[in-house]
Formats: structure tokens, sequence, C-alpha cells
């Protein structure tokens, strides 16, 4: 097996390096997922386009490499063989994994100039911090996103509802919710108040409700967990409640890909979901609808999520520079607010709102910047060393809670005592 | 010359043995060895640790899990699959109108890509307005969440399974059943058999080998097939839905613990293997040829 990665990669080396010495230029393969629906992979061909166009010495060739899933698959494989891509664009939370592997380097070891610096310094903080670890900055902030509240206006105003208002707090979510459900008259529910999605990564959309609750999931070395706190238990608690014991939530485990459908079909009232759907439910859905922060608990909160752009150990000093040089020009204030009218992804610095496009945009959309309002209270999405298994005995946890098969505190006990198990080789 | 013959027969054998030898043979050789080793880190390379690895899977409660899955998953496909293609086949084989549509709407299932039929499906079970939902309203049936609740999302996967295989075991059968000489029936018929004894005794011992084959492909098909799984609930909820070779595609390429993974990849071989060889070896046996 890595005997013939090693010759395969042999053989795309040997091609790379023959066309490289044709063109004279800086080669920089390129990986990128699609997460979201609409023209991705025609936007970023079009970006590399240009750049190249305007670094004559340099080739950026982008390559589509599936969901995010399948990206850092075929990345870290390649990695193992040998010849990793030079850039790509993964999930903020694979970051430790990343540096576990010894793939990536730090961005700051580019940054030099002061120019460079006020660029680093330039984006959200909250879409900085999942790749803040250790003292470096190992990822460039490009497409990424939050979680938000849809509400469909036409219900709420069904229900004696101010349309124009969305829920504030987690009890008015309920007490709103509880007017929102309908029942036909066998007691059957037609029309659910809200849902919060909990198929494949139910942690993501928890972890608005922890971050409410005023408790934070997992340190900043990624080597201890929370998932045991009485604050966790609550939150998990009031979801769980909200289809136990309210009946406002449909029960069991929602699906997330069918939750914007779920809205547009005015089957539940209020979704959770990511601020990337947003292009999607504009365009399909048949009602006045409104984008709102997620309520408060204790405070308000949400966390961040999405891609960020990393450049691989691996890769020649020229190569490496080259990339940085991509990922400055792909987050330039004007060509990030592009990105974010075209995708729905939440442009990643102050700058890029300010820009007379995107300007124009938030005022005549104005859901489109609620998103940016609530950076402010936006946290690290959850991440630790070996990420994926411990998000996935959290996960275990939150769908065996949600299920009904454990309670919210067996199960989230176990997912911590799973947790500790795993990162004790970390400490 | 006959050393010649002997070169001559080597070389003819050449191309599918190197094609073998590169992607089956090597590659399964290669994981039992790093079944035996740790997972390579960057700081720390790759030693030999003996059967750690398989103590790990007996630990892990996800492999217990995975494992029971799988077994339910196959002791329901393999004879539902089955017994339903042999019905379709002995149908469609008899004369009756539209028969070319009926073997064509059976065949669907098989030609299309799984990866669709998971999206489709996916949308049949959706509560609320879902195609199921959709036909239990009429019979008022309460609602039910197939995929997001523990007691039904398996069964609701094996389904799924069992619709995409019986059409394609249903063209074997149909292929055997077009083999078998009309005078047998006609004979049949003149010593005055009921349908079902002529089935018993002359068409079940004569498709024998097909059921052979079709068996085998069921089993492996059984260990095989997650591609649904992927799309339709990512093993969930809590694992409910996880099937062997899932748990081993997330820990090989989720957790990147390339020496576990390599332990449940040589279960399960081991097991496909035995499966196989008592299918080829016993059942052989019981088939007429």
């Amino acid at each position: 097996m890595k005997h013939s990665f090693a010759t395969c990669a042999a053989a795309v080396a040997l091609a790379l390096g023959a066309s490289a010495v044709q063109a004279q230029s800086t080669e920089v393969p390129f990986y990128f997922p699609v997460a979201v629906g609409g023209p991705i992979t025609k936007i970023i061909d079009q970006f590399a386009t240009d750049f190249n166009k305007e670094n004559p010495s340099i080739k950026v060739s982008p390559i589509y490499a599936g969901s995010y899933q399948d990206t850092i698959v075929k990345a870290l494989t390649a990695n193992k063989a040998g010849t990793p891509p030079v850039a790509s664009v993964l999930l903020s939370t694979d970051t430790f994994t990343l540096i576990d592997e010894d793939a990536i380097v730090p961005i700051d070891n580019f940054v030099k100039t002061p120019e460079d610096k006020a660029w680093l310094g330039g984006f959200y903080k909250a879409f900085l911090l999942n790749g803040q670890i250790g003292g470096k900055t190992w990822g460039v902030p490009f497409q990424r996103s939050t979680v938000v509240l849809y509400w469909n206006k036409e219900l709420f105003k069904e229900a004696g509802l101010d349309p124009n208002k969305a829920p504030q707090t987690w009890a008015e979510m309920t007490s709103m919710a509880q007017k929102l459900t309908r029942k036909d008259a066998s007691g059957k529910v037609t029309q659910y108040g809200v849902q919060i999605p909990s198929s494949g990564f139910p942690y993501w959309l928890f972890q608005g409700l922890t971050t409410q609750n005023d408790v934070i999931l997992a340190n900043e070395a990624g080597t201890q967990t929370k998932f045991d706190d009485p604050k966790v238990i609550e939150a998990l608690q009031y979801w769980v409640d909200l289809s136990k014991k309210h009946g406002v939530h449909p029960s069991g485990i929602v699906e997330w890909g069918t939750t914007p459908k779920d809205f547009m079909e005015k089957k539940v009232a209020m979704i959770w979901t990511t601020t990337g759907n947003l292009t999607n439910i504009r365009t399909n859905a048949k009602f006045d609808f409104g984008v709102a922060m997620l309520p408060a608990g204790k405070k308000r909160g949400s966390p961040t999520g999405g891609g960020n752009f990393f450049i691989f150990k691996k890769a020649t000093p020229a190569q490496q520079e080259a990339a940085f040089k991509f990922a400055k020009w792909l987050t330039q204030p004007a060509r990030a607010a592009q990105w974010g009218i075209d995708t729905g992804y939440v442009a990643v610095s102050p700058a890029a709102w300010d820009t007379p496009a995107l300007k124009k945009y938030a005022a005549e959309f104005a859901p489109a910047a609620v998103a940016r309002d609530q950076l402010q209270y936006a946290v690290a999405e959850l991440s630790t060393h070996d990420n994926q298994r411990v998000t996935k005995a959290f996960n275990d946890g939150l769908q065996a809670a949600l299920t009904g098969s454990k309670t919210a505190e067996a199960a989230m006990k176990d997912a911590q005592k799973e947790a500790e198990r795993l990162l004790r080789t970390y400490k | 010359m006959n050393a010649q013959k002997q070169a001559h027969a080597w070389l003819l054998l050449l191309p599918a043995l190197t094609l073998l030898v590169a992607f089956t043979h090597y590659p399964a050789i290669a994981t039992l060895i790093d079944s035996f080793m740790s997972t390579p880190k960057p700081n720390r390379a790759s030693v030999f640790v003996g059967f750690d690895n398989y103590a790990a899977m007996v630990d892990d409660p996800i492999f217990w899990q995975a494992l029971r899955n799988n077994l339910w998953f196959a002791l329901a496909t393999i004879p539902l699959s089955v017994g339903l293609a042999l019905a379709m086949a002995l149908w469609v084989n008899g004369k009756l109108a539209g028969r070319g549509f009926l073997r064509m709407a059976y065949f669907t299932p098989t030609v299309l890509p799984m990866i669709a039929v998971a999206n489709i499906w996916l949308f049949f079970y959706t509560p609320s307005y879902g195609l199921l939902e959709q036909i239990g309203n009429l019979f008022g049936l309460p609602s039910q969440n197939w995929l997001g609740d523990k007691a039904t999302a398996l069964g609701a996967i094996t389904a799924v399974a069992i619709w995409k295989e019986a059409g394609f075991f249903m063209i074997f059968y149909l292929a055997a059943l077009q083999g078998i000489n009309p005078s047998l029936r006609e004979a049949a018929a003149i010593e005055g058999a009921s349908r079902w004894f002529f089935f018993r005794r002359v068409l079940w011992p004569l498709l024998m080998p097909t059921t052979i084959f079709v068996l085998v492909n069921a089993v492996i098909n059984a260990f095989r097939m997650v591609d649904h799984v992927v799309v339709m609930t990512r093993g969930g909820p809590d694992n409910a839905t996880t099937l062997l070779l899932y748990h081993l595609y997330e820990v090989g390429f989720k957790f990147w613990d390339q020496g576990y993974a390599a332990a449940v990849t040589v279960v399960l071989l081991a097991a496909l293997a035995t499966v196989a060889l008592v299918q080829f070896f016993v059942l052989d046996r019981k088939a007429h040829y």
C-alpha cells in the first residue's frame, strides 16, 4: 500500500516538476471542498485564473476534492505519501489533527511586513480562534459560517405573534413555540414550533445552547473537555424538554439535510441552521421569513463553523510563499465581500463589511448582517486533539439523550469519560 | 515444447495476476502486517505491538455494536432479498402482459446509483411530509421518525438494501429459469405434479448453482454496502446504524488510527473468507451442475 502510494506520488511529482520547468512558475496545487449549494467551483476557478493573471510567476491550480471529510482524507493521505497539496481549505476544527500529523506550518512564518501584520489582525477575532493554538495562527479564515435562527413570519401572524419579533430568550422561544405548535383533530402534530437538527454533527448546534448557558466545552489547549459540567447537562435538558416535556420540537433525531425543507414546507415555524443556508432559503421559501441571532440563555452565543485556509509543511518555501500570497489575495476586503454575497458565508473581516458592495447588499437584505452582528458573541467551534473521535463520543451522547435511551446526565457523563480516556495521552 | 507451453501459459496469466497481486493480495497481506503495528505518528514511528490493536478492538463497545448491527442487517437482507428475487423471477418468467416492463421495473433499483437512491429514500422516511408519512396519514397511523429513532433506524436502512439488491439477484434467477428445459415442465404436468411440487423437486434443485452464487454475493454485499448509511444516518442515532465497514471507515479515515483500522479489516476479511469457503465447499456439494 505504502509503496504503491509512493510510486504514484513519484509519478505525480515528476509530472508536476516537468510542467513547472516548462512554465517557469511556482506551482500551487490547492484543494478545496464544497459544503453548500451554489456555483462554488466556478467561483474558485475564477479566483485562481484572476490571481494567476496578476501573478505570472505563480500558477495556482484549484482541485475540487469533495466534501470537507473527503478533502481532509485526500490531503492527509497525500501528505503521508509525501506529496500533499501546497494549500487546502479544511475544517477549522481539524487544526489539532493537522498539527498532530505535522502536516501544516503556522501562518505567522510568512507574516513579516507591517502590512502582513495588519492583514492578519484584520479578521474577526471569533474566526481566528479555532486556528490559534500554542500562541501561533495556523489557519486563515476563509469560508466561515455561524448558526442563526430562521422564522416564518406568516406562521407567526397566524399564531397571533408579532411577525417582526424573533424570540430573544430560551423561555420566550419555548412559549412562542407552544403557540406555534399545531395539532389536527386526532392530536397529531401538523406543525412544530421549533427544531434544532441533531443528525451527523449535533455538537455544533448544541454548542449554541451551551455557549448561551455560559459554559465553554473544551480548553484552548484541546486537552480537556467539560461535557459533564452541570451547565452542559442543563443545556441538554432544555433541548430534550422541548420535545419530551413541551412537545413543541419533533422527537428523536432531526435530520440536518431536510431541516431547510421542513421550514419551507411550513412543517416547522422556527429552525436553527447555518448562515450558509441563507441563499437557499431566500430563493425557495414562498413566504416572508426573518433571520435572527440565536436566543439568549444566561447570555447570547453561537459557535463559528466552516473552513480555514492552510499551508502544508512539505511544500517548498517558494510554494509556501506563493500560497501565502494567494491567501492574502483571497481575503482582500472586496473579494471577501463578493465571496460572502455569492455564497452566504460570512465575510471574514470588518473591512469587507465596509466595502460598498457588501454595504449595499446588507442594506437591501437585512438578514445577511445578522450573522455579522452575532459574531461578537461567538466562540470557537469545539475542537480538541483527536478531534473527530472526541466529537463522536460527544455526538453519541447527545443522540442517546435526544432519543431517550439515556438521561441527559448519564449521556454527558459517559461522553466525558470517553473523552478523558481519549485525551489522556495528550496531557 | 512443454517448457514453452508453460511459459506461454504464465504469460497469458500475467496481466490478470499482476493486477490481482498489486491490488488484492499485496494490500491484504500488508493490512495483516499493519494490524500488528502501532499507528505511525510524526514523532513516533510505527512499532510492532503484537495483538494490542486487537485488544483495543475487543474493548471497543462501538465495534461490538457495529458487529451486532451488521449481523442483524445480514440476517434480514440475505434471506429477504434472495427470496424476493426468486419470487419476482418466477413471476416475470411466466407469460403475462407487460412482462418486459415489469422486468425493467424490478431491475431499475440496481441501475440507480446508491447515493442517489439513498437521498430519495431520505425523503421517503422524512417525518411530517415524507412518502411513508403521507401513506400513514391515509390510514390514520401515528407519526413516525423512521431514521431518527433508535428502534427503527436499522430496520429502515435494511429495507433500502433489500429493495436495492432484490432486482439484481432477480436477473440471475431469471437467466437460470430461462435456461431450464421446458420439456421438464411438460413432463411434470403429464405426471400430474402440482406447481409447488414441481418447484420444490425440479426447479429449486436446478436453480441451486444460481442460489449459491447469489448467496455468496448477498453475504459479501451485506458487509460491503455502506453508501446509504453515509447518506442517510452517518451511523446514528447513537451508533444504531453503524455497520462494520462504516466503523472501519471512521476509524481509518476520520480518527486516522491506521493500526486499529487494519485490525478491523483483518477481522472483516477473515469473516468473509470463512463464509465464502463454507458456502463453496459445503453448499456446493448439494448443488447439481
